[in-house]
């Protein structure tokens, strides 16, 4: 066993074990850290096929600023002691959500196996695990000029993505203040027919 | 040497994982979280194949894929803020009154 392979085995399975028990937690926390777990492992994966600037990106923009704005809003929330919801009320059972979702993994599975059969990517296409001195591969150079090359007008139209995703983030968490809206202007706010029943 | 294949299988379990996420967890947060994880799994593939082929432009993908996950966790997280100030919890089972 080479050491790409135990490297390749030991980020798969870390990448898999913090994605499971994300999923598992009841404290959105934990939640949080294992995502980040999750991310280091799949970083690593980028890294060995040869994307080391995205795998750097992964792990300084996901994990350093994504999830730290999660986990930022579960502080804010302060959701002390409400993270146990009881028994579900849903009419879809947890049980059908169960079958439908390893259904899904079933047939996920299959598309894998079968669509590896046939294509000329079956086994016989090894990946190189790149080495760091003589492959420019993937390197920042070569991925910038790609991107600000032929992709330059999908670039530059993220940034009008970007400002309609904090425009758009701002008016929605802003807290109204009386004297925001005009006369006659809907608001936000709902009725909850849940709460009422419940006081009714 | 490691097979394109068990990278590809890697991501199809993480992105597997993601789908079970979404559809049995009922914290709202754990539910977002688990799209960025099918986000993620899907940039894997992304770069897998940027490499057996040898072209960077699945990288590129992956970098907007990136930006745009970036936007989407920022309004996400807006929403979520509102739905806990008007329903005072993030137990998805709550948020039915689309259901007719």
């Amino acid at each position: 066993m080479t050491l790409d392979l135990v490297m390749f085995m030991l980020s798969a399975v870390v990448a898999v074990f913090g994605a499971t028990m994300m999923i598992l937690q009841r404290n959105p926390v934990a939640s949080v850290l294992y995502m980040i777990v999750s991310l280091v492992a799949q970083a690593v994966l980028y890294v060995q096929l040869g994307a080391l600037f995205l795998g750097a990106v992964l792990i300084i923009v996901y994990s350093g600023a994504i999830l730290v704005l999660f986990l930022f809003v579960i502080m804010l929330l302060n959701l002390r002691g409400r993270e146990d919801f009881g028994a579900p009320r849903d009419r879809m059972s947890r049980s059908s959500k169960a079958v439908l979702s390893i259904l899904f993994v079933a047939e996920l599975a299959m598309v894998v196996r079968s669509g590896l059969a046939g294509s000329p990517f079956a086994r016989s296409t090894r990946v190189g695990v790149m080495s760091l001195t003589d492959d420019s591969f993937g390197s920042v150079a070569d991925v910038a000029s790609t991107l600000f090359q032929r992709y330059l007008y999908p670039f530059e139209l993220t940034s009008i993505l970007l400002l309609a995703a904090i425009v758009g983030a701002v008016v929605m968490a802003r807290r109204d203040r009386p004297g925001d809206r005009l006369e006659g202007e809907p608001t936000l706010e709902y009725a909850d027919p849940e709460n009422e029943e419940v006081a009714g | 040497m490691i097979s394109i294949s068990a990278y590809l299988v890697v991501a199809a379990v993480i992105f597997g994982i993601g789908t079970i996420g979404v559809l049995l967890s009922r914290n709202l947060i754990v539910v977002f979280m688990s799209v960025e994880l099918m986000l993620n799994a899907a940039n894997l593939v992304l770069i897998a194949f940027s490499r057996a082929l040898n072209v960077v432009d699945g990288q590129v993908f992956v970098f907007l894929v990136l930006t745009v996950a970036a936007a989407e966790a920022a309004v996400g997280l807006a929403m979520v803020i509102t739905l806990f100030r008007n329903k005072n919890t993030i137990n998805i089972d709550r948020f039915s009154m689309l259901k007719g």
